[in-house]
């Protein structure tokens, strides 16, 4: 078993969280896991791409080779469409609707979300709306880790375990209100 | 024996720890900045060994030395360009008898995602005459930097530790192993070794010159560089170093054989697996992070049977990092493709600087103040800063080494171009501005000066900076800048209108000022209020 994903985002929307939940999960369930980030200067409100491998045997590459991600998981619809190269051709493409809007040239949204649903597999989901919901809008990307988790090879237990962990240290309303919104997202992309 | 999940950068950290580590320094620069950071959570959990940031990569590295020199192990670590600024220290320690274990780290950037160039480091390793290990994964990185402190204390060498960024912001599974206790304090038992008068430091060059075939030994025999032969299939050879053999793995299965494989993990280049290899295939294709460090040795100048594929035939392209796909190509396997939309074009999103962040406010001042000058000149350096070269600020014009904004601004006023400002912020002056601006102090260039002082190390994170802000005034003042045209004003939009006034009116002064632009990083105020 192989499972490639590709951690679409712009930095400062917790692109490195959705990886080290997932990365943790993965190697709570025996997975061999390889967990590509990027630190520096393009977290400075730049794009920003994570290469999360999973396998049952040893990983090589760091890298994800073209064609071959299962999965694209984006926090923002622009950068969802920006690696496209690397999914595989019934790979999915799951992202939110919500666009960071910090560049002039930003695409008409209604244009880039119908592109979005031109794709073979392809599941938007408005993560801002249901994090609100949730208790917070920072919380988007794990409604996203959510809406995910149905694909993960990972046990839905072991996530929520991950993200528990992972929130601990602010307080536990805050892991309530991440909990909440995996929870959310999981249900909209059921 | 424990598993942890650990960065590339955290692997080196801990196997130096678990090396007998007595203290660490660095100056913080990606990729290599999470080294130093996991050694300082270290030390706050546990109580050491002692890990601190210094000034510059050439302050680490020397206080690195006095560690070796009194008996004990230790480790500087830093990027690639930062070997640069180390590189006297560097060079000079190669030629004392190193005492305690000496480990340099660099982190090289091939692809340049945080960094002006893509030197490669061990062309350092050699230029110094000493050992260098490149891992290819985690696992590696820790296992080396264990046994790079054994070499060094063996063969009294500093020794050259090569990641890539790949491998320093990467994370897998690392099995690590008991520590091993700290050296005791002891001096150097040949105390001339370490003073490297000509006459001393000609013996010193000589014996390091000596223990050459050692190192070469130590190299051919080593586990960190094999070869195997296929009796079978003679067309191709394939020779990978550091994480390039990743790529090439990742590709083996579908290549359907085996090619002969030397895979290289430390240097000196191990000259007769390299030998053995020429002398059994037809193609040697080289496969490596960087620059055709390996490929060009191997193959020289003396005209061969063999046929060389690599960076520089064009096998491989002669810039840029590696990638699966790369590789995959250079080995004659047929490009895969994943998903696209035909005609779709995408705008690209630039690293830019954060809503709020000081420096905005301050391009916004100084690009008013200059207004209607003929040939203003703004000079830069490394840091958040630099990004108001890019829209809307378009505000820089230079940014070429860390310091190199204050003596450049003095090169160009007395040049013609006038009035020249130079930009720099608080870490970077403290690192590398200081001593420029002695020089314009000494001739009184007529130059302005604006630290952009935002109260830490902002684009690696949010570092400290070695001195307290409040105290870059006075070491200026210090430095004998004219107190009359020194200026500490507050770097907000509120106050945009008498910061351009400041400006306006000190470079119109002919004569050297310097503003210090103060105002706390929006990030890490965001970062202390979270907290």
């Amino acid at each position: 078993m192989k499972y490639d994903i590709i951690l679409a985002g712009v930095g400062g929307q917790g692109v490195l969280s959705v990886s080290g939940i997932i990365a943790s999960s993965a190697m709570k369930e025996g997975l061999f896991v390889k967990q590509s980030e990027v630190h520096g200067m393009s977290q400075r409100g730049g794009a920003v791409l994570a290469n999360l491998r999973l396998a049952d045997a040893p990983i090589a590459s760091d890298l994800i080779p073209l064609g071959c991600a299962s999965l694209i998981l984006s926090m923002e619809p622009l950068e969802s469409l920006r690696y496209l190269r690397y999914l595989s051709t019934d790979g999915a493409v799951i992202t939110s609707t919500n666009p960071v809007v910090n560049i002039p040239d930003y695409p008409e949204l209604d244009g880039l979300l119908d592109h979005i649903r031109s794709l073979p597999s392809a599941r938007l989901v408005d993560g801002e709306k249901l994090a609100r919901a949730a208790g917070s809008a920072r919380a988007t990307n794990m409604v996203m880790v959510g809406a995910a988790s149905h694909r993960l090879p990972v046990k839905v237990e072991t996530l929520e375990h991950y993200i528990q962990t992972t929130f601990a240290a602010k307080g536990e309303k805050v892991v309530e209100t991440n909990l909440k919104a995996f929870r959310a997202g999981r249900e909209a992309a059921a | 024996m424990t598993d942890l999940v650990l960065l590339g950068d955290e692997a080196v950290a801990l196997g130096a720890i678990h090396a007998g580590l007595t203290a660490a320094y660095a100056y913080p620069g990606t990729p290599a900045t999470e080294i130093l950071e996991y050694l300082l959570r270290h030390e706050k959990t546990f109580g050491g060994p002692h890990a601190a940031w210094c000034t510059n990569e050439k302050t680490a590295y020397e206080a690195a030395l006095g560690v070796s020199f009194a008996g004990r192990r230790t480790m500087a670590s830093m990027k690639h360009v930062g070997l640069n600024v180390a590189a006297d220290p560097f060079m000079n320690s190669a030629i004392v008898s190193i005492n305690g274990g000496l480990v340099v780290v660099v982190a090289d950037d091939p692809g340049m995602h945080s960094s002006q160039n893509e030197q490669d480091s061990r062309y350092y390793a050699d230029f110094a005459r000493i050992v260098c290990l490149e891992p290819a994964n985690q696992q590696e990185a820790y296992d080396m930097t264990r046994e790079a402190f054994d070499l060094s204390e063996r063969f009294k060498i500093p020794v050259l530790i090569r990641l890539v960024t790949r491998l320093a912001h990467s994370r897998a599974v690392v099995r690590v192993r008991d520590a091993r206790p700290q050296n005791p304090v002891g001096r150097a038992p040949v105390p001339s070794s370490w003073i490297l008068l000509p006459a001393n430091a000609r013996r010193q060059w000589h014996s390091l010159l000596e223990r050459q075939p050692q190192f070469l030994e130590w190299s051919e025999n080593g586990a960190f560089n094999h070869l195997r032969l296929n009796e079978e299939r003679r067309d191709l050879g394939v020779i990978t170093t550091g994480i390039a053999r990743n790529y090439y793995l990742e590709n083996l299965d579908e290549l359907g054989y085996q090619p002969a494989h030397l895979h290289i993990g430390a240097y000196p280049v191990p000259v007769e697996l390299v030998r053995r290899l020429l002398g059994h295939v037809a193609r040697i294709l080289v496969l490596e992070e960087g620059y055709p460090y390996v490929e060009r040795m191997v193959r020289g100048i003396v005209a061969s049977d063999v046929e060389f594929l690599g960076r520089e035939s064009g096998a491989v392209p002669p810039d840029g990092e590696l990638t699966p796909d790369i590789v995959r190509r250079a080995l004659g396997l047929h490009e895969r493709h994943g998903q696209e939309i035909p005609g779709l074009s995408l705008p690209s999103r630039p690293p830019q600087l954060c809503t709020g962040c000081p420096h905005a406010d301050s391009f916004d001042a100084i690009k008013q103040a200059i207004a209607g000058f003929e040939t203003p000149v703004v000079t830069s350096d490394i840091g958040c800063y630099t990004l108001g070269a890019l829209p809307p600020y378009s505000a820089v014009e230079s940014c070429v080494c860390m310091g190199a904004s204050v003596g450049m601004a003095r090169g160009a006023a007395e040049a013609g171009l006038q009035p020249a400002l130079a930009l720099i912020g608080d870490s970077t002056f403290l690192h590398s501005g200081i001593t420029p601006l002695l020089d314009a102090v000494a001739a009184n260039t007529d130059m302005t000066l604006i630290i952009l002082d935002n109260e830490t190390t902002a684009m690696t994170g949010g570092q400290p900076t070695i001195l307290p802000p409040s105290r870059i005034e006075k070491l200026v003042l210090g430095l004998g800048v004219d107190p009359a045209h020194c200026h500490v004003i507050t770097a907000h939009h509120r106050h945009t209108d008498q910061n351009r006034e400041v400006i306006r009116k000190e470079v119109e002064y002919p004569g050297l000022s310097v503003i210090i632009a103060v105002r706390e990083c929006i990030e890490t105020l965001r970062t202390k209020k979270r907290a």
